[in-house]
C-alpha cells in the first residue's frame, strides 16, 4: 500500500526534512535536528503538519454519546473535550479530541493511522443506517468542517470547513479534504494574532472559533499535543501550502522553525501525554491507562460496563511516570524489572532535552506505581536505576 | 572539512584511521545524518580486545538504539570521554571531536573501503 500524502508534502521536502511512513502517511521526521525543533516550541514557536490526522463529523448527537466515553450533553458549542473511543471489553480503540460544533453534533479529531477503523467502528453503531450520512465523502454541496449557515454571501465565517459534511444525522470522513496546522510555543498565540483579525488571544484553551489566519478561512482552535499554549488550525486542502508559508514568513522574527514527528514526540511525552498505539491500545483500558478523567461512568457508552467490571475486580497494572537515575534510554518494549523478575513493559521513552534527563512511561503492578518508587529499566540486559514519578514530566511556566 | 583521505569505511559505517600504531574509530558523516540527534553512547573500557567486525558498544539516538561495530581488531586503548557530557559532538564533528574510540595492538581488515568506494556504497544504499 503507498503511504498518503499531505497538501504539505512537498514544502518539507523543499525544506529538507527527513520523511518517514506514520501510520500509513508519508511525514516529515525532523527537518534539521530534533533537539533545536523541540527547543523551538519550548522556547518560541514550532510549525507541525497535522495534516495526516483524521477528522469525523459525527452529526447524529445520540451516535456520538454512545461511542465516546464522555458525557457530551454537558459539552458547550464551540468547547472541546478530550475522550475515549472503547471497544466492548473497555479497550481504547483510539483516543479523540471531540468539538461541540453550535449547527449540531459533533467533529472527532482523531489518529491518523486510525481514521478508517474509527469511522467504520462508528458507522457499525449508528442505530439509523438509512439516515443518508453513511457515505466516506460528504457532498461537496454539504459545506465544510463546521457544516455553516447556508452561504449567504458574506461574513468571514461563512467558510467551507471539516465540522460539515452531508445531508442526514450519519457520520462522515472527512479527514482526507482537510489540511490541520500546529502552532505551538510561548510566542504562538502572538504569532497567529498578527496574522488574523480574529480574537484570538481571547479563545480559551479547548475551545474554537472560525476565522481568517493569512487571509485563509480555519478554524482555529486553542489545542496542541506539546505541552505549550498554541492553536491547531483546520483549513482546506487547497489553502494549506498559503497557510503554512504565511505562518513560516511571519514567525521568522520569533525564531519559527518547522518541526517533525520527532520533536512531536519527545514534546508530547514530557507533557505526559498517551501516544496511541504505543502507551494505549485496545488491549489497554482507561483506567490502567490514568485516564480515568475522560470517562462519564453514570451514562451509558460502549466499554462502560467491562470499565465497570474491570474496576470492581482491581486493576492488575497502572500507567506510571518514571525518570531514569543513570544515562541508559528506555525505549517502547523495555522490560521493567523489580528484584530480578519483570514487572511491567516500558510503553514510551526518551531523552527530556527540557528536563535534562531521560524518561519514560510504563505499566507497572498497582503496588509499584507510587511516586518515589525505585524500579529497574532493563537496558540490553542490564537493570538500569528508575524512580516512578508523578506525571507529566514537564508542565509550562503560567504566564503571569 | 577534515581529512578523510585517509580513511576507511565499513559497510557498517564506522570509519577508521591509522596514526602510527594507533587506530581511532568513529562514524560517518551519513550515519550520524541517518541517526539524528545523538544523546548516548554506551562503550567498551580501555583494555577490552575486540575482533575486526566485533560489537563494540552501542549509540542511541533520540529515533533509536544501533550497534557500533569495530572496522578493525585490536585491544581498546583511550575511549572518548568527552561524549559523555557532549554526544552531540558526534553529529556536530564526526571525523573529528566526535571519535569514538582508539585501539593498539590493530589487526587490519582488507574488507574496509576507502572514501570513494564507501560513497558510491552509500550511493546505492539511498537511492534503492
Amino acid at each position: 500500500m503507498t503511504a498518503e500524502r499531505t497538501p504539505l508534502h512537498d514544502e518539507h521536502v523543499r525544506l529538507g526534512a527527513q520523511m518517514t511512513n506514520f501510520g500509513g502517511w508519508v511525514m516529515p521526521l525532523q527537518y534539521s535536528s530534533i533537539r533545536e525543533e523541540h527547543r523551538a516550541v519550548r522556547e518560541a514557536v514550532g510549525l507541525f503538519d497535522l495534516s495526516h490526522m483524521g477528522e469525523l463529523r459525527v452529526k447524529d448527537e445520540s451516535l456520538a454519546q454512545r461511542v465516546v466515553s464522555r458525557d457530551l450533553t454537558r459539552l458547550r458549542p464551540d468547547r472541546i473535550q478530550y475522550a475515549m473511543l472503547c471497544n466492548e471489553a473497555g479497550g481504547i480503540i483510539d483516543d479523540v479530541l471531540v468539538y461541540a460544533v453550535a449547527d449540531g453534533g459533533y467533529l472527532m479529531v482523531v489518529n491518523a493511522g486510525n481514521q478508517d477503523g474509527d469511522f467504520d467502528w462508528i458507522r457499525r453503531h449508528n442505530p439509523s443506517p438509512t439516515g443518508g450520512g453513511q457515505l466516506n465523502n460528504p457532498s461537496p454541496s454539504g459545506g465544510g468542517l463546521l457544516n455553516n449557515p447556508a452561504p449567504s454571501g458574506g461574513g468571514q465565517l461563512n467558510i467551507p470547513s471539516p465540522f460539515g459534511g452531508g445531508q442526514g444525522g450519519g457520520v462522515f470522513n472527512v479527514g482526507r479534504d482537510w489540511a490541520l496546522i500546529g502552532v505551538q510555543g510561548p510566542r504562538a498565540v502572538a504569532l497567529v494574532q498578527r496574522l488574523s483579525s480574529a480574537e484570538v488571544g481571547t479563545v480559551k484553551y479547548y475551545a474554537f472559533i472560525e476565522g481568517k489566519v493569512a487571509d485563509v478561512a480555519c478554524v482555529i482552535s486553542r489545542t496542541g499535543y506539546t505541552g505549550e499554549d498554541g492553536f491547531e488550525l483546520f483549513c482546506g486542502n487547497e489553502d494549506a501550502v498559503r497557510l503554512w508559508r504565511a505562518l513560516l514568513d511571519a514567525g521568522q522574527s520569533d525564531g519559527i522553525r518547522p518541526a517533525g514527528l520527532g520533536a512531536r514526540d519527545t514534546l508530547r511525552l514530557e507533557a505526559g501525554m498517551r501516544l496511541h498505539g504505543n502507551d494505549i491500545d485496545a488491549s489497554t483500558n482507561p483506567l490502567e491507562a490514568g485516564l480515568d478523567w475522560t470517562l462519564s461512568l453514570d451514562k451509558d457508552f460502549i466499554g462502560r460496563d467491562a470499565i465497570l467490571q474491570a474496576r470492581k475486580r482491581g486493576l492488575s497494572r497502572a500507567l506510571v511516570g518514571f525518570k531514569m537515575l543513570d544515562r541508559s534510554i528506555p525505549r517502547h518494549g523495555y522490560a521493567v524489572v523489580k528484584n530480578g523478575e519483570q514487572v511491567g513493559t516500558v510503553t514510551s521513552g526518551n531523552v527530556s532535552f527540557t528536563l535534562g534527563y531521560n524518561i519514560g512511561m510504563a505499566y507497572v503492578p498497582p503496588a509499584l506505581a507510587k511516586p518515589g518508587t525505585g524500579l529497574g529499566v532493563d537496558v540490553r540486559g542490564t537493570a538500569a536505576p528508575a524512580e516512578v514519578v508523578a506525571l507529566p514530566f514537564y508542565k509550562r511556566p503560567h504566564p503571569k | 572539512m577534515p581529512d578523510v583521505s585517509g580513511m576507511r569505511f565499513a559497510e557498517t559505517h564506522e570509519w577508521v584511521k591509522m596514526d602510527g600504531d594507533t587506530a581511532t574509530v568513529g562514524i560517518s558523516e551519513y550515519a550520524q545524518s541517518q541517526l539524528g540527534d545523538v544523546i548516548y553512547l554506551e562503550l567498551p573500557a580501555v583494555g577490552q580486545p575486540l575482533d575486526a567486525g566485533a560489537r563494540l558498544g552501542v549509540i542511541e539516538s533520540v529515533k533509536a538504539a544501533s550497534d557500533l561495530y569495530s572496522p578493525v581488531g585490536g585491544e581498546v586503548s583511550e575511549v572518548n570521554q568527552d561524549l559523555k557530557d557532549h554526544p552531540e559532538y558526534v553529529n556536530e564533528d564526526p571525523y573529528g571531536k566526535g571519535w569514538v574510540i582508539k585501539l593498539r595492538s590493530v589487526k587490519d581488515n582488507p574488507k574496509l573501503l576507502d572514501k570513494k568506494a564507501y560513497d558510491a556504497f552509500v550511493q546505492g544504499q539511498s537511492g534503492s
